[in-house]
């Protein structure tokens, strides 16, 4: 499904990913995990198409198609969605017409119909149960006034709404008491299938215990440096990642 | 320049030599009283001129433009017009119409309901045959025609517009929607003054629109008067959509009494060069003053918005939001004088101007003035400039919203909480979907 090869990408002149490579296949979770600084929100937010970020060298291959062509709302109509680890607050928009609009165009790019009214709400109030969520939420302003938990809740609200073939997960576990996580995680689990993937990027294992992944990667430094099962994810939990920097580290100093 | 010194002489000649033409097609009307005070605006105008880029109200706007042109008033037209109405209007609102047609009111065009007894809502010539002691007690009381050369240009040649009178304990239940339609066939000026006397404890909600269609340069020179009375309750939608070939000036100017909550929302989609005022004079205890207003500007619009409270009396509220989309090359001025006089103690004034530009080459001069001589009162006020907000831009997309729509959404959403003044639900529905059409029609003039 997801190929990158020796990716290279700058943020504002500085490079953050160093020849980065990844392979995802559908019916997969990958977990990315890393200190901070590592590269991997700039992973997750150079797939999702920001441009900002600046493609130094390799390729992303998505499907067949070179991912770095398309727009940010062409990846999201090939089935590419981002949970934002920092989900932005729009007042003035609400809900209701950002996913009505969000939802129709996607449709359109994918050659279905729009959905009338009454169509939309009895498919929003089926997604709206995945992440426990009140039908209020549809009328407020887009992550306005949210609390931490409910805009991470929002995020896995809008994947459910857009069905993505590949979901990438920012941290979305950051700021989340127990509670909001198993509902996040259940939300994520909820729509796991084979045809689709998840990467999960995060900073600590306690999200894994949810959401368990069939590989686990270590980024550093703007390279992957080390793949494993899930297994890696608790002995990262147990020891940290700098026995991953110095198990680098040996073989250049020897 | 030598032009500009002396107050654009040539086009003071210009509107005065047009003045006794004027007077002779009046017929009866020169012998009304009214026409007193159109000479004493003739003198004045005479004597001011137009203000020029010396006058510190006009500082950011040229009216050379304006005055640069000759225009006439228009030919009376010969047949009704078979203008199709029914897009101007709006559901909900269209039981009471007036409609002008390049100034000349349409019978055919225009309905009334009936109105409780003794609510007077017709046209100003028919108010000057037929209510003129009405009339003449409010006309031009509140309208300084010493200053402005446009407002004296206004009452010199007014000779048509609305005349509304609500006697006291009356509530007009439904909304008076006043429709200016410009076909510009040659051009032209036209002069609407209008004249709105709610008396105590009286309801009311008008809407006054301003329509260009078709090519052609006009220019629009509206004066309107409002005198809201004890408790009284009234609601003003001034939705202005002139021809992007059109010049508009408009002066509003109200007075409200004890107790009065007045409410107004200015929209400007439309003109080449507008210049809106709006003076409201709080003139007695607990009155309340929501003044909102948006526009969008595009191209090479020029869209000038001067706002005036004054704060006479203790006890009053005034809130004030104004704010301004400016895309391609279009400029935007906003003034907002508050003044606080020695006897307003207790008042509470906010206001507050956001512009968003577009491009770099919009612009927007913003000017909060306040002027307080009393020591007890809350005034506050802000201005703010930006952009869109790329990581909302972003968000959007990353969701599947073409940059387009994501673009439009984002700015409807900039100019939501002063859509949300319009009490009237219908009208908002449809204005909001006129600004979503125009901000995804891509780009086409800037």
């Amino acid at each position: 499904m997801l190929k990158i090869k020796n990716l290279e990408v700058a943020v504002e002149g500085n490079q953050i990913l160093r020849g980065l490579n990844l392979e995802v296949n559908a019916g997969e979770v990958h977990a990315i995990m890393g200190p901070n600084g590592g590269g991997k929100s700039t992973l997750a937010n150079v797939l999702a198409g920001r441009e900002e970020y600046e493609v130094l060298a390799g390729s992303v291959e998505y499907n067949g198609v070179d991912l770095m062509e398309l727009g940010p709302e062409e990846r999201a109509h090939a089935g590419i969605f981002l949970a934002f680890q920092y989900p932005v607050e729009i007042p003035g928009v609400s809900m209701s017409n950002f996913l009505k609009t969000a939802l129709n165009q996607t449709r359109g790019a994918r050659g279905q119909e729009a959905l009338d009214a009454m169509e939309f709400f009895s498919l929003i109030r089926e997604k709206l149960k995945v992440v426990n969520m009140d039908e209020k939420f549809l009328s407020r302003a887009i992550n306005q006034g949210f609390s931490g938990g409910e805009k991470k809740r929002n995020e896995i609200f809008q994947m459910a709404v857009l069905e993505p073939k590949l979901a990438i997960l920012d941290e979305t576990d950051s700021g989340l008491d127990i509670d909001a996580l198993k509902v996040v995680s259940n939300g994520v689990n909820t729509l796991r299938s084979k045809d689709n993937a998840t990467v999960v990027v995060t900073h600590y294992q306690r999200l894994l215990n949810y959401i368990v992944p069939d590989f686990v990667h270590v980024l550093v430094d703007g390279q992957i440096v080390k793949s494993g099962d899930k297994s890696l994810a608790l002995q990262l939990e147990d020891q940290g990642y700098d026995w991953v920097k110095d198990e680098l580290a040996e073989p250049a100093a020897a | 320049m030598k032009q500009q010194e002396s107050k654009f002489q040539d086009a003071v000649d210009w509107y005065i030599s047009g003045f006794a033409a004027f007077e002779e097609n009046l017929n009866g009307g020169s012998q009304l009283p009214f026409h007193k005070l159109r000479k004493k605006a003739v003198k004045k105008l005479s004597e001011n001129g137009f203000p020029g880029p010396r006058d510190e109200e006009w500082k950011y706007t040229s009216v050379a433009p304006i005055l640069g042109q000759a225009f006439g008033l228009p030919d009376a037209p010969a047949t009704e017009s078979s203008l199709e109405i029914a897009p101007l209007t709006f559901e909900d609102a269209d039981r009471n119409l007036l409609v002008f047609v390049n100034g000349s009111f349409s019978k055919g065009l225009s309905r009334l309901t009936s109105q409780a007894e003794g609510v007077v809502v017709c046209t100003l010539s028919e108010a000057l045959q037929n209510h003129a002691d009405l009339v003449n007690a409010s006309l031009g009381l509140f309208t300084d025609i010493g200053t402005g050369g446009f407002t004296a240009l206004n009452t010199a040649f007014a000779a048509e517009g609305t005349f509304i009178h609500v006697p006291d304990n009356v509530e007009l239940t439904d909304v008076i929607h006043i429709v200016h339609i410009a076909e510009p066939a040659k051009p032209f000026v036209v002069h609407p003054r209008n004249l709105f006397v709610f008396g105590d404890n009286t309801r009311a909600s008008l809407i006054e629109t301003f329509h260009g269609q078709g090519p052609g340069s006009y220019f629009t020179n509206l004066v309107s008067e409002f005198i809201v009375g004890d408790n009284a309750r009234v609601d003003h939608l001034k939705i202005q959509q002139e021809s992007t070939e059109a010049f508009h000036v408009s002066n509003v100017n109200v007075q409200q009494k004890r107790d009065s909550v007045f409410s107004a929302v200015n929209v400007d989609l439309g003109g080449a060069l507008v210049r809106n005022d709006v003076n409201v004079e709080l003139a007695a205890e607990h009155c309340e003053t929501h003044l909102f207003g948006f526009y969008l500007g595009s191209g090479k619009q020029h869209i000038d918005n001067h706002t005036f409270v004054d704060h006479a009396m203790a006890h009053c509220f005034s809130n004030e939001l104004y704010k301004g989309i400016l895309d391609g090359q279009s400029k935007g001025v906003f003034n907002g004088k508050i003044l606080v006089r020695q006897d307003a103690q207790k008042t509470n004034a906010l206001q507050s101007n956001k512009t968003l530009l577009l491009t770099d080459d919009a612009s927007i001069n913003a000017k909060p003035q306040l002027e307080i001589f009393a020591d007890d009162v809350k005034c506050t006020h802000g201005a703010t400039i930006g952009q869109l907000d790329d990581e909302a831009l972003f968000y959007l997309r990353a969701r599947g919203i073409s940059e387009e729509m994501a673009g439009a959404m984002l700015r409807h959403a900039f100019i939501s909480d002063v859509l949300e003044g319009i009490k009237l639900d219908a009208v908002r529905q449809n204005l909001d979907a006129q600004i979503i059409e125009r901000f995804t029609d891509v780009k086409s003039d800037s």
